[in-house]
């Protein structure tokens, strides 16, 4: 299972004075759900199309199962590539659409249509085979495009924003489906996203990258809960961050004093991240910081207060179990477990 | 008897239908005024008997319809379909790759190659029909250096041949062409053309299954856009042609202004008229096809 099927090495590629790439290395492993999650701009897209072969990078190589791809021809790589717009074929119905990749390996007749229809089956469109691109809804659409993506059972399934021409219903709906289909047709798939929460729920690894930067490559969990700088702790969820001086027990803030937080090395620039389910509202003799309220939003489950803290400039985030017993403008105190906190360079 | 909220509803559909008359009437008007009662009235002429000096008389006949069937009229009917179809084939051949060259260009180079495209329509139609004659002469440029390179030892006689009507009709129509592919090939989603590549098709392969077929509509139009003037044309066969060549189009100013036989020169101009229903019917067929049901090119 955890075989390297795709390795891409020192990746790089400018587009006149702008940096697209800039040396992305990525392991991809066989059987993998992997995400490439970015903001919009930083770079996800051009790695995609690299792999499909749109794009030829400046510098780099990237192999799949031992093999150069950068040699071949974008219609040779055995890597299907689910656009973003579908870019169905508007002119032929959805089993044309589905069988085209077939067609082009000369295959047989009958083979094709065995394998459309098994496909078509697949995604639950059987019923609508006849019918062209037009007459869909935006949902069976993004199912056809996948259909005629597996229906060549590549190496490897490139996702472009799979699911962001959906409305949220449909979404919801479609991440799962995604997943059911990735462990039952046996894919690597590659989505790029940009949102945290489609990657954090179906990847099982994810890389995060910002202005052609891998910023970090982990699980959802480890991005959560580990993250390796102050980019991907600010991008992955929500946090607190503390700038300051690094001691032993924490992280000297000015104008707040010592926050506890995580042993390490002291006496550098430093910030602390505190994740707001990880603070607690405490008496006053136990408090390490003490806020007045600001807002409170009630979300079912659960309530996020919104605090300000005299000499932080940011709001200060709190979540809570159930409805929040605090009103605007009550001051109230703080305090967490240093052992969750994660504290990060500069 | 109906709800308020239905009068409402009353109210703004009549003042929708107002905004649509007011946004239409000027075209409305003109085409009403400028093409359908002169249309009526070919058409009311071609059921009607010939006036000694032109105009009609007021007695039904359907003999005008016989006379098209006589030979001497169906082979200049048929020579015009011949010439204005060469003419199409031959636009279609060099306005596709033209059309989709420029499509293909760096966007801030491709309105002016649209320009100059159209920049011979600034200038007057007869004057670059004689500019023909002079290069086409036996004494012209064209003849003259073929000759000085040592290509020909006399001069061709170029002028005053089919060959030169459809070379005049070429020239003339051939932005007609240019423009609709154009305008097809550039709307053209690239993802497409990417998807077909990803799914194993070849660079020639993606051209003839996806761009061709989604760009059909528009080339369509082009070759009606060509095939019809070219076939109604009458300047170009008689300054080109020099008169050797008929066209439908000569025969129906002659059957008004020489001959004086409105109902007949009203039913060869009815046959063109059906000609292009027919047509744009077939390309309206088609795109829809193309497009799948219920949008258009």
């Amino acid at each position: 299972m955890n075989n390297t099927l795709l390795s891409i090495a020192g990746v790089s590629k400018t587009f006149g004075d702008v940096t697209a790439l800039d040396d992305v290395s990525i392991d991809i492993r066989e059987n993998e759900f992997f995400a490439l999650l970015g903001p919009s701009g930083c770079g996800k897209t051009t790695l995609l199309r690299v792999l499909a072969g749109f794009e030829v990078p400046d510098m780099g190589s990237v192999n799949l199962a031992g093999q150069n791809l950068l040699s071949l021809p974008p219609n040779k790589r055995p890597i299907n590539l689910m656009f973003q717009s579908y870019a169905l074929f508007p002119h032929m119905s959805v089993e044309k659409n589905v069988a085209y990749g077939l067609q082009r390996e000369s295959l047989g007749k009958d083979e094709i249509r065995t394998r459309v229809a098994e496909v078509l089956a697949t995604v639950g469109l059987t019923d609508k085979a006849s019918r062209r691109p037009a007459q869909l809804s935006g949902g069976q659409r993004q199912r056809v495009a996948l259909a005629r993506a597996i229906v060549k059972r590549p190496r490897l399934l490139l996702l472009d924003e799979p699911l962001s021409a959906l409305d949220r219903k449909v979404r919801a709906e479609m991440q799962l489906e995604l997943k059911r289909l990735q462990h039952e047709v046996g894919i690597t798939f590659v989505v790029v996203t940009h949102d945290q929460d489609e990657a954090m729920s179906m990847a099982d690894r994810i890389a995060v990258m910002s202005e052609g930067v891998v910023k970090q490559v982990a699980s959802p969990v480890d991005l959560y809960s580990r993250p390796e700088n102050l980019f991907v702790a600010d991008f992955i969820g929500s946090s607190n961050a503390f700038h300051g001086v690094a001691s032993a027990d924490g992280v000297h803030v000015d104008g707040l004093g010592l926050l506890p937080g995580t042993v390490g090395a002291s006496s550098a620039e430093a910030t602390l991240i505190i994740r707001p389910e990880d603070i607690r509202l405490v008496e006053q003799s136990q408090a390490a910081l003490t806020g007045s309220v600001v807002d409170t939003q009630f979300t079912g489950g659960s309530s996020t207060i919104a605090l300000s803290i005299a000499g932080h400039a940011a709001p200060v985030l709190v979540t809570c179990q159930g409805s929040s017993n605090v009103t605007r403008g009550e001051s109230v105190h703080l305090a967490w477990d240093a052992s969750r906190t994660i504290k990060l360079p500069k | 008897m109906t709800s308020p909220a239905a009068q409402g509803r009353g109210a703004e559909r009549r003042r929708a239908l107002g905004a649509r008359f007011v946004f239409l009437g000027p075209g409305l008007f003109y085409v009403t005024v400028f093409m359908a009662i002169p249309l009526l009235l070919v058409l009311s002429y071609a059921f009607l008997k010939r006036g000694r000096f032109g105009g009609v008389k007021m007695e039904f006949t359907l003999d005008n319809f016989h006379r098209v069937i006589e030979s001497v009229y169906v082979s200049v009917i048929g020579n015009s379909i011949l010439i204005a179809a060469i003419t199409t084939v031959l636009a279609l051949l060099i306005g596709y790759p033209t059309a989709y060259a420029i499509a293909r260009l760096p966007r801030k180079w491709r309105n002016l190659a649209l320009v100059l495209v159209v920049l011979p329509f600034w200038t007057n139609f007869l004057i670059r029909t004689y500019a023909w004659i002079l290069l086409l002469n036996s004494e012209g440029p064209l003849n003259k250096g073929l000759m000085a390179v040592g290509i020909l030892h006399e001069p061709l006689d170029l002028l005053y041949t089919r060959g030169a009507v459809v070379a005049g009709l070429l020239y003339a129509y051939l932005p007609l062409m240019i423009l609709p592919i154009y305008a097809s090939v550039e709307r053209l989603d690239n993802s497409l053309i990417e998807a077909a590549t990803n799914l194993g098709a070849s660079r020639a392969r993606a051209f003839f299954t996806v761009t061709l077929p989604l760009t059909l509509p528009g080339t369509m139009i082009g070759a009606i856009f060509v095939f019809v003037p070219s076939l109604g044309n009458f300047i170009v066969p008689e300054l080109l042609g020099g008169g050797k060549t008929v066209m439908i189009g000569n025969l129906i100013r002659d059957q008004f202004l020489k001959a004086r036989d409105w109902p007949f020169g009203a039913v060869l101009a009815l046959i063109m008229v059906a000609l292009l229903i027919l047509l744009f019917a077939g390309q309206a067929a088609i795109s829809r096809r193309i497009n799948g049901r219920g949008r258009h090119a």
